[in-house]
């Protein structure tokens, strides 16, 4: 689960990671009391969207009074947002971000992440802030450094330091940097964080060192145990069909193509995806119902793929194992009396009692066409939009 | 051979009272698996349908029973305790099944189990069969044949699609293990493959990956330096966004890295021979083997 930017910074200042003095306003109004209780003569204006590359978007602005932070922010909220990470069509921006201008000296980057090649938290400094650190790690990875956390300890302050020094600190600043990169990595571990990315990390001319951004992503697994965090989900920043699938427990992303698709299982649901594009066609979705795939979770299948309106043609392809194929073939025919269908199906069902299920599909009378291998499934639905 | 379970594999069950663990104690037991224990606290003295006995820890199933491999069906929140459990109990192996685990959980119990010697296949796994002899987790046993082809996975109904083109093209298999979805698992590609280098009944392998992490591209690295049996893939999510999480925890492109197209590179790099279909599986291993 991703969050916003303001959300992100109001959990570091828990865990005392510094961080700008900034309030989030939903209006222009808001806005300029926030820059009023916040003082001083510069603010910034920002965008709060779940995209990177908001400054080239115009999603960033600089004001020098309260009148002018609430100015930019009139314009700013409503707006569609268009960077590099939001597709064409943008994304509205219903909040932004008051901050006190900073007086910056050093932009650095910060982060941490998962290395799931040796199971361990990896924190990774450079010197290159404000750049996509997937840039320099291709061009100038030498400009990455990078300290490894053995579980059973932690992190250690020998390794923020050291880490502090490579980034060429010095004085005051090894210090600050050391206590903002133990404090990150507390907020990280206890927060169930999958992702922390400070870019730019700020040194000030004052030597403060500053969070300037922040963007924290979370293991959907942990939210359990975490509410206040789950509560900061915006479905605004979501697909409104994988808001709905989210709700009956379906694993539902859109896509861009016109095959719908509904399967059982992960892995499959994105190999069937991939098989269609062979085909010839383009996948709608992904659409895993999960290893069960009873009358309910066919139903709200069927319901929420079809509610995307480039759906020109449908592939079931369930593998039955413990689940019976019979009894999702029965499923089928149930969700499709209960629904109404208009695109043409194509029903694949393999595996326990796949025989009696494509007996009951053809004598339902419904519009299914049954194929009898994955190959032909996919040929079948890719010639019916064709 | 074969690999992780064999004949002589005695299974104790953690959770074997629960829904999905009393269901699959039975589809396990009926498939001619050793369950000689099952552990759910509270209950020790009981019987799991007058056919298991079931102890309050696994120290005491192990004790009474010589359980050397658990399965581990408890649910997320409580799934990292049942792991440390079984593998301070001393089993050789722990099959985690369990979906939905936080990942930071993972991590501790990864490297407690390395410093244990105790292996751990999953979490967020369909298990490890071996045909013919024992399986050990929820996969269909029926679409299973004893044979010399080796399966290693980070899908479920993924790799019973491919091992029923296995079997259905007349190619038995070794050992399928599901090593789960998840960004921290306990046996990696490399790990399995490690395995059935050694094992005289396993002739090839087929290796099904997914976009996220580069466990298939070590692996591919692996592959071309010391494997020497042939080799055949398949990685879905060649259609898959970047940045969205497909169903698995560990499925997800981020940064640019941990495409279908690298992973599939790497591999056909290694000399192994990858599809582009997942309906081509079966005979393409059929082709590799000169069958």
């Amino acid at each position: 689960m991703n969050i916003h930017e303001y959300q992100a910074k109001e959990i570091l200042r828990k865990y005392g990671v510094a961080v700008p003095g900034g309030k989030v306003a939903f209006s222009a109004a808001e806005a300029e009391q926030a820059a009023k209780e916040l003082g001083g003569n510069v603010f910034v204006v920002k965008a709060q969207i779940h995209a990177g590359g908001r400054g080239k978007g115009g999603g960033v602005k600089i004001a020098k009074s309260p009148a002018e932070a609430r100015e930019l922010a009139e314009k700013m909220l409503g707006m569609k947002l268009v960077t590099h990470q939001t597709g064409p069509e943008g994304k509205e921006v219903r909040k932004v971000l008051i901050e006190k201008g900073i007086d910056i000296a050093r932009e650095l980057y910060l982060g941490i992440v998962l290395d799931r090649s040796v199971s361990k938290l990896v924190i990774m400094a450079s010197t290159e802030g404000g750049v996509e650190i997937e840039k320099v790690a291709a061009q100038t990875p030498e400009k990455i450094f990078k300290e490894y956390v053995e579980p059973e300890i932690g992190m250690q302050p020998f390794q923020a330091r050291r880490l502090a020094f490579k980034l060429g600190l010095s004085g005051d600043q090894i210090k600050n940097a050391t206590q903002f990169i133990l404090a990150l990595y507390k907020a990280f571990v206890d927060s169930d964080a999958s992702l922390a990315e400070i870019n730019p990390l700020v040194v000030t001319k004052a030597g403060e060192v500053l969070a300037l951004d922040a963007k924290i992503g979370f293991d959907d697994n942990a939210l359990y145990r975490h509410k206040d965090i789950a509560g900061m989900r915006d479905v605004h920043e979501e697909d409104p069909l994988e808001v709905e699938a989210h709700k009956h427990d379906l694993n539902y992303i859109k896509l861009d193509g016109n095959v719908g698709c509904m399967v059982n299982g992960a892995g499959l649901a994105m190999a069937t995806m991939d098989i269609i594009k062979l085909a010839g066609g383009m996948p709608a979705n992904f659409l895993d119902v999960g290893g069960g795939a009873n009358v309910d979770t066919v139903r709200n299948g069927f319901h929420i793929l079809l509610s995307d309106p480039h759906v020109k043609a449908v592939l079931v392809n369930i593998f039955g194992g413990i689940v019976r194929c019979d009894r999702v073939a029965k499923g089928i025919i149930e969700a499709a009396q209960s629904i109404e269908i208009k695109a043409p199906m194509v029903i694949r069902l393999e595996g326990t009692n796949a025989e009696e299920a494509a007996v009951l599909l053809k004598e339902s009378g419904m519009n299914f066409e049954v194929a009898n291998s994955l190959e032909d499934a996919a040929k079948k639905v890719v010639s019916l939009i064709r | 051979m074969s690999v992780i379970v064999d004949e002589n594999s005695k299974i104790v069950v953690q959770g074997i009272t629960g829904k999905e663990g009393a269901f699959h104690t039975n589809q396990m037991i009926e498939y001619g698996s050793k369950v000689v224990a099952g552990v759910t606290p509270g209950k020790g003295g009981q019987k799991f349908e007058e056919k298991v006995p079931i102890f309050n820890t696994v120290k005491d199933a192990v004790d009474a029973t010589g359980a050397n491999v658990s399965v581990v069906f408890v649910p997320p929140s409580f799934a990292a305790d049942a792991v440390y459990e079984a593998a301070d109990a001393g089993v050789e192996t722990v099959v985690c099944i369990t979906e939905g685990i936080p990942a930071k959980d993972m991590l501790k119990v990864y490297h407690f189990l390395k410093k244990k010697g105790t292996r751990m296949v999953g979490p967020n796994c369909p298990g490890v069969i071996s045909p013919g002899k024992c399986k050990v987790g929820i996969m269909p046993a029926f679409i299973h044949k004893e044979g010399s082809v080796g399966v290693i996975s980070r899908s479920g109904t993924l790799t019973y699609e491919a091992v029923h083109q296995l079997t259905q093209i007349g190619l038995g298999q070794s050992t399928c293990i599901g090593i789960g979805g998840d960004p921290v698992i306990g046996t990696r590609f490399i790990d399995a493959l490690e395995l059935f280098k050694n094992d005289k009944q396993t002739e090839a392998v087929v290796l099904i990956g997914e976009i996220g992490g580069t466990a298939e591209e070590e692996a591919a690295a692996w592959v071309k330096q010391y494997f020497n049996k042939p080799v055949v893939a398949f990685i879905a999510g060649q259609t898959a966004p970047p940045g969205k999480r497909m169903g698995h925890a560990g499925a997800i492109i981020s940064g640019g890295k941990g495409t279908a197209a690298e992973k599939m590179k790497a591999l056909k790099d290694a000399g192994i021979a990858v599809c582009e279909s997942p309906a081509v599986i079966g005979q393409t291993v059929k082709k590799v083997l000169g069958k």
